[in-house]
């Protein structure tokens, strides 16, 4: 048993890893883009004219999603299981979960709390439809945390095959 | 139990919103040269039907199916505003027991936006079946058709009526959830109290039927209350002092209506930063409670008009505007 670990233990939690950031990541990405969709259903069925930008509001919160694929896919081909088999010890396989957790973790909470700021960025759209620019924003400034883990996890991803 | 979320209402009546009537709106209103000018502003708004020549009540009515209308679609779950609507199903119990201990009929005196049907009420009180009644109407609506055979006094089945509106009102704040039905159930209440307090001590009545007329809430002590107007009007005042009613004082000393004004003022501050929730079921009962106030402004107006009365009347009784 411990032999079969010590063998597939690597591939196992770098997998793992790709698993949780697109998994985490891409739920987190669901609940704010259904919000902000809900929301941006309520301003359409009063005014269909606002379908664009309302639009743009609703796509916010799916950045994370992206982000946890692409980390997802750094992994999976950094390990081998897409293009080239590579030789992953347990430690490595470690390394490389605990790289994809910013994302994970970061994607799920900012991709819920910027569809909750779409949402009420799409209801000042509702009422002001010239403050469309700074209610944007808003719910952009959430993704900045977004970006920070999806830096640190590729970093850590390319530190981890450069070693 | 997960809390209900309202994004879809508020994302709808975040639009809404801008169709209310502002300040300066109301204003010009008040300005026009007649009523016909008024509903021709009205109608450029969206109010009524445009296809339809309405008359002024017709106009005012279709306003209100159109706002009860509009909930029933964002929000099915009538109970979440039901606390805005029981007055009209008590108001059509009142009628409903009225015509019946009477023999008369009750055409154009029911109200149909209401929790139950009035159909259901005026049947179940006419057949004498007042289990078919929902619960908060089956009890009083025996005790007020035996007080009204017994005695004959319509004041006293009215009283009867309207404690236990106010009763149930009061049930319905402390099953609600959110805080601004809390807030909302208890200034109506309480409100609804002083006003009786008032009445009674300016009619000079029994401190039982005070007790009997006075609905049990929060903010006030309604034994001290009913004491009080049992001795007259300027102890109601010096009581009230005491309590977080101390503001609305001198709108009570100026008039009734003065007093109803700052309730809805009061109401209307409370229910402002509503506006900014995009969750909660705040921004739908604040723009219920606004656009009730614009229907019974716009009603104000109308009057007005069509009894040139003088703008300046109309003006300070005039509600803030939500908007």
């Amino acid at each position: 048993m411990s032999e079969f670990f010590a063998n597939n233990g690597g591939l196992f939690f770098a997998l793992l890893g790709a698993a949780f950031a697109t998994f985490f990541a891409g739920i987190g990405s669901a609940i704010g883009v259904g919000k902000a969709g809900i929301a941006a259903a309520g301003v359409l069925s009063e005014d269909p004219s606002k379908f664009g930008k309302v639009l743009i509001f609703q796509l916010l919160p799916a950045t994370q999603g992206i982000y946890g694929l692409l980390v997802a896919f750094l992994i999976m081909s950094n390990v081998g299981i897409i293009g080239e088999p590579v030789e992953i010890t347990v430690l490595q396989g470690l390394l490389y979960f605990a790289a994809a957790l910013p994302i994970a973790f970061s994607g799920l909470f900012s991709a819920i709390h910027q569809g909750n700021c779409s949402v009420a960025a799409i209801g000042t759209v509702a009422k002001k439809e010239d403050q469309m620019g700074k209610a944007l924003i808003l719910p952009a400034m959430v993704e900045t945390y977004a970006i920070l883990a999806l830096l640190i996890s590729i970093l850590a991803i390319f530190g981890i095959a450069a070693m | 139990m997960a809390k209900t979320d309202y994004t879809y209402a508020v994302a709808r009546i975040r639009f809404k919103e801008t169709n209310l009537l502002s300040d300066s709106e109301l204003e010009g209103l008040l300005s026009a040269k007649d009523a016909k000018e008024v509903v021709r502003v009205l109608k450029d708004k969206g109010w009524g039907d445009s296809s339809k020549d309405e008359s002024y009540e017709q106009l005012i009515s279709s306003e209100e199916n159109k706002l009860w209308q509009f909930l029933s679609e964002i929000v099915p779950d009538k109970s979440v505003y039901a606390f805005l609507l029981v007055e009209n199903d008590f108001h059509n119990l009142k009628v409903a027991v009225k015509a019946v201990t009477r023999d008369q009929k009750c055409d154009g005196m029911l109200l149909y936006n209401a929790v139950t049907k009035p159909e259901l009420i005026v049947d179940a009180v006419s057949k004498r079946e007042y289990d078919r009644l929902p619960d908060y109407l089956c009890g009083v609506c025996q005790d007020a058709m035996s007080t009204l055979l017994q005695t004959s006094d319509g004041q006293l089945c009215d009283i009867i009526i309207d404690k236990a509106c106010l009763e149930y009102i009061y049930q319905l704040k402390k099953e609600a959830d959110s805080d601004i039905v809390r807030l909302y159930c208890e200034q109506l209440v309480a409100s609804s109290d002083i006003k009786i307090a008032v009445r009674c001590a300016k009619t000079k009545k029994s401190l039982d039927f005070i007790k009997r007329a006075l609905a049990e809430c929060d903010t006030l002590n309604v034994e001290k209350l009913a004491l009080c107007a049992s001795h007259g009007y300027d102890e109601i005042i010096e009581y009230l002092r005491e309590t977080d009613y101390k503001s609305a004082c001198d709108a009570l000393e100026s008039s009734l209506s003065a007093f109803e004004k700052w309730c809805d003022d009061r109401m209307t501050d409370v229910l402002r930063p509503q506006k900014w929730e995009p969750f909660s079921v705040g921004p739908v009962i604040g723009y219920i409670v606004a656009k009730l106030s614009e229907i019974k402004a716009v009603r104000m107006i109308l009057s007005a008009k069509l009894n040139d009365l003088d703008s300046d009347v109309i003006r300070e009784r005039l509600r803030k505007s939500y908007v």
